[in-house]
């Protein structure tokens, strides 16, 4: 039973924030992991993740938004299910990460921070995600691609519309 | 998936063993895991903090400062507890080498923090990794969740009677964030704003408490070191540079991949001979030698040696081992763009000059890639970047400033030819698609 009555998490996700908020020597120390969870579970940092994140810490929701707004990974509003998020840092951008953001953009007819209309895919343009070495390389939730080319993007790109890519919580 | 590549110049210590299953607990017991932190336990602080100042060891996030040193620089008694933080928030562009820790020997980051912890008198480590490397946290979660069942970790660690504890921490997408006094900011729950410095963490940390933060890769070394012996370590490098190194080569070249060579290992041979030489077929133009932040070096400037040392002589820096390789058909206006558009999104916005010095050189480089610049702009772009170094509470400004200056210094040539060939000309590639998402 988790300490928050009405969580609006699974009962896994909030009897794993009841043990997180209690292993740091502050309560608080859980909160960036807390939201990156919730968003995981989710799918984005809603007005009612704020709200119950604030309670379980013993913050205000004002706190909790400051701290929001500063990661890049955390959002406000829904993405696809499943987040492209294509590297054209120094090092990807030397071996094609352009070409291979602007053939995501193409293929998925949509832009940065935009979402298809069924819903599945969304497309982000990220700074390195530390896959310089086997650049051109994107994430898709949290699963690395990389030395990608056009035409492996479109193979993982079906992959995942039939259900066959992961999906990382 | 990171693809593990070799070359016979390497010199195998932080490295060997990747590549042979050493995440699972029993793998890293049997090539000679954890016996390091035993000897720790037995020989005592003072041992340890020697035995780190001898090996020559200095930090692997970029700025090279002696390991030993800054674990002596603890207080002996402190009414705060005191705590122990590994930076695993490698965000630096060109730098994936704790990517391949983390995946490869996840063991080895653990038993260095229980020896720097060992060695400062503190009971409690924390390993924080960027929030993209989620696959890479499990494995690390895994690995601590099998130290705690061996008894490794916890109360009374192998039967001895000290206590050591490990928490694993998640980020959430903040390159500022691997500045150590930010990365304490945002293990408590903050935004990733650096502090004002004095005091050091050393003395007022996480959480108030004296801390040791270290690089992912520079804690990794620990146990190494302390099982070869200081000396032994020492003489794989030069002067006041022990041991080697994982350097990640990326870029243009025939085999891209993170490799351990010796420090002071030449950057010629680094980029012809370890990694392949220039992809195609092509001509050099230009490395950047130690991620993003290091002033580009020419392709006249490349016999030089990897270490802290040479390459401050050289006029650039080892940073974090990241060494970006660009052929000849590479603009450098695109390039000093690109570069400058990633450290203007990734200012924090506290320190004016770096606040308003990024947007400002970001947004007159987008015009003269858009071919609307003039020579003055060129100037203009020295100006800032000079009027940042030295002038932000954290590295940020200096990182954003320095390969500026290193491209409009080294390449002006080519920035006043583009200025002058491209007055009715078409760029490259477009503006939005260059930095529109930012």
């Amino acid at each position: 039973m988790s300490t928050i009555a009405n969580t609006i998490f699974s009962p896994e996700l909030a009897a794993r924030f009841d043990k997180l908020v209690t292993i740091y020597p502050l309560r608080r120390s859980a909160l960036v992991p807390m939201l990156l969870y919730a968003q995981d579970e989710i799918g984005y940092v809603s007005d009612a993740v704020v709200t119950e994140i604030a309670q379980r810490i013993g913050i205000l929701e004002l706190d909790v938004r400051n701290v929001l707004s500063y990661y890049s990974m955390l959002r406000t509003k829904p993405a696809g299910k499943y987040n492209l998020q294509v590297c054209t840092n120094i090092s990807c951008m030397l071996r094609g990460g352009y070409e291979i953001l602007d053939h995501c953009k193409a293929k998925l007819g949509i832009g940065h921070k935009q979402v298809t209309p069924d819903g599945l895919f969304s497309l982000e343009e990220v700074e390195c995600i530390g896959a310089c070495c086997w650049a051109p390389a994107m994430q898709i939730n949290y699963d690395f691609h990389d030395d990608l080319t056009t035409v492996k993007v479109d193979d993982i790109i079906e992959t995942y519309r039939n259900g066959q890519g992961k999906d990382v919580k | 998936m990171p693809t593990l590549v070799s070359h016979p110049d390497e010199v195998k210590v932080i490295s060997r063993r990747f590549g042979m299953g050493a995440t699972d607990i029993e793998k890293y017991i049997e090539l000679d895991g954890y016996k390091a932190v035993q000897q720790a336990i037995a020989e005592g602080p003072e041992w340890i903090i020697n035995t780190m100042k001898t090996s020559g060891l200095r930090g692997r996030g970029g700025a090279g400062f002696p390991t030993g040193m800054k674990w002596s620089f603890v207080p002996k008694q402190s009414e705060k507890p005191k705590y122990v933080l590994v930076n695993g928030d490698e965000s630096e562009p060109g730098t994936c080498k704790d990517h391949v820790i983390f995946r490869e020997d996840p063991h080895a980051v653990i038993e260095g923090t229980m020896i720097a912890g060992l060695a400062i008198g503190s009971k409690l480590g924390f390993i924080y990794l960027r929030g993209e490397y989620r696959y890479l946290l499990k494995i690390v979660e895994k690995a601590v969740a099998d130290a705690y069942a061996k008894g490794f970790l916890g109360k009374n660690i192998f039967g001895t009677g000290v206590d050591f504890d490990i928490i694993t921490q998640t980020g959430a997408g903040a390159y500022e964030v691997g500045e150590e006094s930010a990365l304490m900011e945002s293990l408590e729950g903050k935004r990733g704003v650096p502090r004002i410095k004095p005091p050091f963490p050393a003395v007022v940390g996480l959480y108030g408490g004296p801390t040791v933060i270290n690089n992912a890769e520079t804690i990794a070394n620990a146990p190494h070191i302390l099982l070869m012996g200081g000396e032994a370590f020492a003489k794989l490098g030069t002067e006041r540079n022990g041991g080697t190194r994982l350097f990640g080569i990326s870029g243009h070249v025939e085999r891209p991949g993170v490799y351990e060579l010796p420090m002071g290992y030449n950057l010629r041979k680094a980029i012809y001979d370890v990694a392949g030489g220039i992809k195609d077929g092509k001509k050099l133009k230009a490395v950047v030698p130690g991620g993003a932040s290091c002033p580009v070096l020419t392709a006249d400037e490349i016999d030089v040696g990897l270490d802290f040392d040479q390459m401050g002589k050289a006029g650039t820096m080892l940073g974090s081992g990241g060494i970006v390789v660009l052929d000849e058909t590479v603009s450098i206006v695109e390039f000093a763009l690109r570069t400058i558009a990633f450290y203007q999104h990734e200012s924090c916005g506290w320190c004016i000059p770096c606040r308003e010095g990024t947007d400002w050189i970001k947004k007159t480089l987008t015009r003269v890639h858009a071919g609307g610049g003039t020579r003055k702009d060129v100037d203009n772009v020295q100006y800032l970047a000079e009027n940042m170094m030295g002038r932000t509470f954290c590295p940020l400004g200096d990182a954003a400033a320095m390969p500026t200056l290193g491209f409009v210094k080294k390449f002006r040539k080519e920035f006043e030819d583009y200025i002058d060939g491209h007055k009715a000309g078409t760029p490259i590639i477009t503006v939005q698609e260059l930095v529109g998402a930012h």
